[in-house]
């Protein structure tokens, strides 16, 4: 039976659950007058989750449920910024939405949903929990992004996106139960995150559980989206909604940093000689593969798709070095990460209005003529996004490849940095676009005037600078989560 | 005075850069005037240091430290010697110059054009006296983002291809330094560089980090065979833009030299200064011959920075020989002071060079010499100051081009007196190619009629170039001034070549 203490320890899951509900609730029976007002009790609902995360946030790890739920502080910095992203990515939706009339309670609650999957994941402590966080957040996306459902882009990436999920999810829960398997022979079977870790020492099977960690690989591949299991990411990245995409883009990869965390080191810690090469393998091919790719694109949600991939490449190049030092690093990384991307297609957002997706690179052209403010903006994101200091993609390139240095894996830093000089390229292309070329004809280029995303906007590519010139707080809290 | 007088120096023009931005497009006189305000109170900021720096005293001076990033022992540390004190009153000179220069120039957004010289030009004094290997990294790869946007806006017509190869080509060079700064981390615990300095490695570990090393600062200053941007990117850059590349940028590397290679890597640079000093008197006398078949203006000064940027590297590594092969403290010392003698002057020279051609592009845009000619019949004033600094580039005695070059070339006849004799190379090279453009573009009869109607310098284009004409006739007549600033420093560097890190 679930105690009190069991359900306060999961309160701002179960505060965003009901939330989600009435929010439903609400929309079914609201006025088309009084729809807008969702969108500011949804942001509400987000930041309101933040301050139950950080204030109920016990000082050491607890579990709850027989150990199914960890709450620790890895859990509570992932939650506050998944959290926070999405609530930006909704400041940043808004016009877009309004624009296209696809305001409604469909686009809350389902990222809501979606950000519920985020928190459980983040927090399972078994491989139950990782499974149902991840099918919740799927699902979610799955139905976010074919939102659009008139269009055909749209629909052809969800069902992209869904049969490769579903495929996906299948090896994961396959590797789970090859590892559930394992664990029983020789012991009593068990799907505890925390029993798991030593299953190696007294397995009879050991070849099973190798087995077992190589399918649930997959499944994190594929949710990081790191080549070879990458081919979703480009069609669903352009074929998306924008801000389905934005939060694809960012919430979901913290999770997926959370998931492989536990998964690989709460679960499979033992077997830590064994995936630590193939996460480097995942490394080198992502980062190869993302960065060359991405040189030719013409589409910029395309162009960022390919980044993606290859920013995954470093945070697995983090992950890889398999120490809390590795594991701070790859944090830092996707909550960097995850600010800038956000930033970047909040830049798009906010240029895209009826009629006109900018979605183009060729679409930014002559942005600093019209809208210098909305160009330096763009050039800020994108430079970090490149790793050129003193923003933060560069600390976040830094620490990851330090990670690996420390790691005795100098051959990868060193592949790492090539590929960051190959990276380098397209994203000076965009400011290229935005700063040397001459507006095109009859183009519209202009910043939606609405005001919140303006400013939240602006407070979000200055944070890249701002986080830039002192990281130092950051670091420590992403550090303290693994007890440094 | 200042108890924070380094920090200011960064962080005045940076921060002065956000109101001259602010002023807009709509009030150009007005970012104009604020750009020029900024630039010349961080020039009186900068005299101070003269005042709080003792030259005698040598070390590191006017120390600030903050810790900055705990979790990695990163400090916000600045400090200045002789070397970077007179690098910074150089920039901060030519800043004013500079902003002077874009006067009329730049019509399009110059608030944007004056807030990126002012950032370029804060990072640039944040290069010369940071302290802390991180931190140094971090405004050595940030200079690239305002420089990566003057060129590319206020450029040529290749200014697309000319900026994207800059920025990659030299951040290209720079990750390699990232990967052997986090190396001496893993080993040190900590980026201070005198830490770094102290710290023994073994000759492998000194090789490897050696070359990354080298490969950062060698494309920064640059070295054959990685200068192959430096033309284009001279040749597509606003003029402004040229004189700070040519007079501070390059120096950069150079100076990086002096920071990392000699106190970390002292072994591995003994062992390769022979690649050094080949790869410099390569620049010296090949690159003069290449300078001598150029027709456009800016590339043939592009070039002639090369070949007198190859001075500077000689002067670095020989003393390296005179050191460790000879153990000639005193030689290893005046090569040493050579270079740096010759790092200023060039900035100064080069830089009045790519002014002069600032001078006669605006007024009949265009860059090739054949388009010239008779120059002086029209402008002879101007003809006056092109003169001047022709010579001074040349070398010629009484300008500062001849007291660094002098001090080099002696120095390695000491070490090796063929060294010597391919550096002599540079006085009939760099004679003929400086006098040839002379005689190309002043002399002779007028045969473009549109160089007829050049008008002669205004007021602000003559107030840039008597400045110039004064730092370079000062330095060539009196260099006692800047050699006793740089003089200790100078002699501490040379005690640490001698020092065996195995």
């Amino acid at each position: 039976m679930p105690t009190l203490t069991d359900i306060l320890i999961m309160l701002p899951e179960f505060y965003l659950v009901a939330a989600a509900c009435v929010l439903l609730l609400a929309d079914a029976f609201m006025q088309p007058a009084q729809r807008p007002y969702l969108h500011w009790i949804s942001i509400a609902l987000l930041l309101f989750t933040i301050y139950l995360v950080i204030a109920g946030q016990p000082p050491q790890t607890v579990t709850a449920f027989g150990g199914m739920f960890v709450r620790d502080r890895v859990s509570e910095i992932l939650k506050v910024f998944a959290l926070l992203t999405t609530a930006l990515v909704f400041v940043y939706a808004r016009p877009y939405l309004i624009d296209r009339k696809l305001l409604g309670g469909e686009f809350y609650t389902l990222m809501i949903f979606a950000v519920i999957g985020i928190m459980l994941l983040v927090s399972a402590g078994n491989l139950v929990t990782v499974y149902l966080g991840l099918e919740l957040l799927s699902l979610s996306s799955y139905a976010m992004v074919a939102l659009n459902r008139d269009e055909r882009l749209p629909s052809e990436a969800a069902i992209k996106y869904f049969v490769l999920g579903a495929l996906a999810s299948g090896m994961l829960l396959y590797g789970m139960s090859m590892v559930y398997g394992a664990s029983g022979m020789g012991g009593t079977p068990t799907l505890d995150l925390a029993q798991l870790h030593n299953v190696m020492t007294y397995t009879q099977a050991p070849k099973l559980l190798l087995f077992g960690l190589i399918f649930m690989l997959v499944g994190i591949g594929f949710k990081l989206g790191a080549a070879p299991f990458h081919m979703w990411i480009p069609d669903v990245y352009q074929g998306a909604p924008t801000p389905v995409t934005t939060f694809i883009a960012s919430g979901s990869k913290l999770a997926a940093f959370g998931m492989a965390y536990r998964l690989l080191d709460a679960g499979m810690g033992d077997l830590v000689h064994q995936w630590q090469l193939m996460l480097a393998v995942l490394a080198v091919l992502s980062l190869a593969i993302g960065n060359l790719v991405a040189i030719v694109q013409t589409n910029l949600k395309r162009m960022l798709a390919y980044s993606t991939i290859s920013h995954m490449g470093y945070l697995l190049l983090g992950l890889s070095a398999a120490g809390p030092e590795g594991y701070a690093a790859a944090m830092f990384y996707a909550i960097g990460y995850a600010l800038m991307s956000v930033a970047a297609f909040g830049v798009m957002l906010s240029l895209t209005r009826a009629g006109f997706e900018c979605e183009e690179i060729a679409d930014l052209k002559g942005l600093n003529r019209k809208s210098p403010w909305m160009a330096f903006l763009m050039l800020l994101t994108m430079l970090s996004l490149a790793g050129v200091p003193p923003l933060l993609g560069f600390w976040a390139k830094a620490l990851v490849l330090e990670a690996a240095i420390h790691a005795n894996m100098l051959w990868l830093a060193i592949v790492g940095i090539v590929f960051a000089i190959v990276g380098l390229y397209y994203y000076l292309h965009v400011i290229k676009v935005m700063y040397f070329d001459k507006p095109q004809e009859g183009s519209v280029l202009q910043a939606k005037p609405d005001m919140s995303l303006r400013v939240v906007l602006s407070l979000n590519a200055m944070s890249l600078l701002a986080l830039g010139l002192y990281w130092g707080p950051l670091l420590g809290w992403c550090r303290s989560a693994f007890g440094l | 005075m200042f108890t924070h007088l380094l920090s200011l120096l960064i962080w005045l023009p940076v921060a002065g850069a956000i109101p001259v931005l602010l002023a807009g497009s709509a009030r150009p006189n007005l970012a104009r005037w604020l750009a020029l305000l900024v630039a010349v109170l961080t020039f009186v900021v900068s005299l101070f240091l003269l005042l709080q720096y003792h030259p005698d005293a040598g070390g590191m001076q006017l120390t600030e430290s903050y810790l900055w990033i705990p979790a990695w022992g990163v400090h916000y540390s600045l400090a200045v010697d002789g070397i970077s004190v007179a690098l910074i009153l150089m920039s901060t000179f030519i800043g004013i110059l500079v902003i002077v220069g874009a006067w009329e120039a730049i019509q399009d957004r110059p608030q944007q054009y004056m807030a990126a010289m002012l950032i370029l030009e804060g990072l640039l004094i944040g290069v010369f006296c940071a302290t802390d290997a991180l931190l140094f990294y971090a405004l050595f790869e940030a200079i690239l983002i305002p420089m990566f946007i003057l060129i590319g806006v206020w450029g040529g017509p290749r200014r697309v291809y000319a900026t994207l190869k800059f920025f990659i080509y030299t951040f290209f060079g720079s990750v390699f330094m990232l990967i052997a700064l986090l190396y001496l981390y893993q080993k040190a615990g900590t980026f201070d560089m005198a830490t770094l300095a102290a710290l023994p490695l073994t000759m492998k570990e000194q090789t490897w980090i050696f070359f990354a090393f080298l490969i950062a600062f060698a494309i920064k200053v640059p070295m054959v065979p990685v200068h192959t941007w430096l033309p284009d990117a001279h040749v597509e850059a606003p003029t402004g833009g040229s004189v700070v590349l040519a007079a501070v940028m390059l120096k950069v590397g150079t100076y990086g030299f002096l920071r990392f290679i000699l106190p970390i890597t002292p072994d591995a640079g003994a062992h390769y200064a022979w690649l050094v000093i080949v790869l410099s008197l390569i620049a010296i006398v090949y690159i003069g011959y290449v300078a001598l078949v150029q027709e456009d203006m800016k590339k043939l000064v592009a070039y002639s920075s090369v070949a007198h940027m190859g001075f500077v590297t000689l002067g670095i590594f020989i003393a390296f020989l005179l050191v460790r092969e000879q153990g000639s403290a005193d030689m290893a010392q005046l090569g040493m002071q050579g270079a740096m003698v010759q790092m200023i002057s060039h900035g100064f020279v080069s830089g009045a060079m790519f002014t002069c051609i600032g001078v006669l592009y605006d007024r009949l845009h265009s860059r090739q010499i054949k388009d010239y000619g008779g120059v002086i019949n029209a402008m002879p004033w101007f003809g006056f100051f092109y003169v001047l600094f022709a010579l001074a580039n040349c070398g010629l005695p009484g300008t500062s081009g001849f007291v660094g070059e002098f001090m080099v070339i002696l120095a390695s006849f000491s070490a090796n007196p063929w060294i010597a004799l391919f550096a002599g190379f540079t006085l009939v090279i760099g004679a003929a190619y400086t006098l040839w453009l002379v005689k190309r573009v002043l002399w002779g009869d007028i045969t473009n009629p549109h160089v007829a109607e050049m008008k002669e310098i205004n007021g602000r284009e003559t107030f840039v170039l008597v400045a110039f004409a004064a730092a370079v006739l000062a330095i060539g007549i009196w260099p006692q001034p800047l050699v006793h600033l740089m003089d200790t420093s100078v002699a501490q560097l040379v005690q640490q070549l001698a020092i065996h890190k195995i």
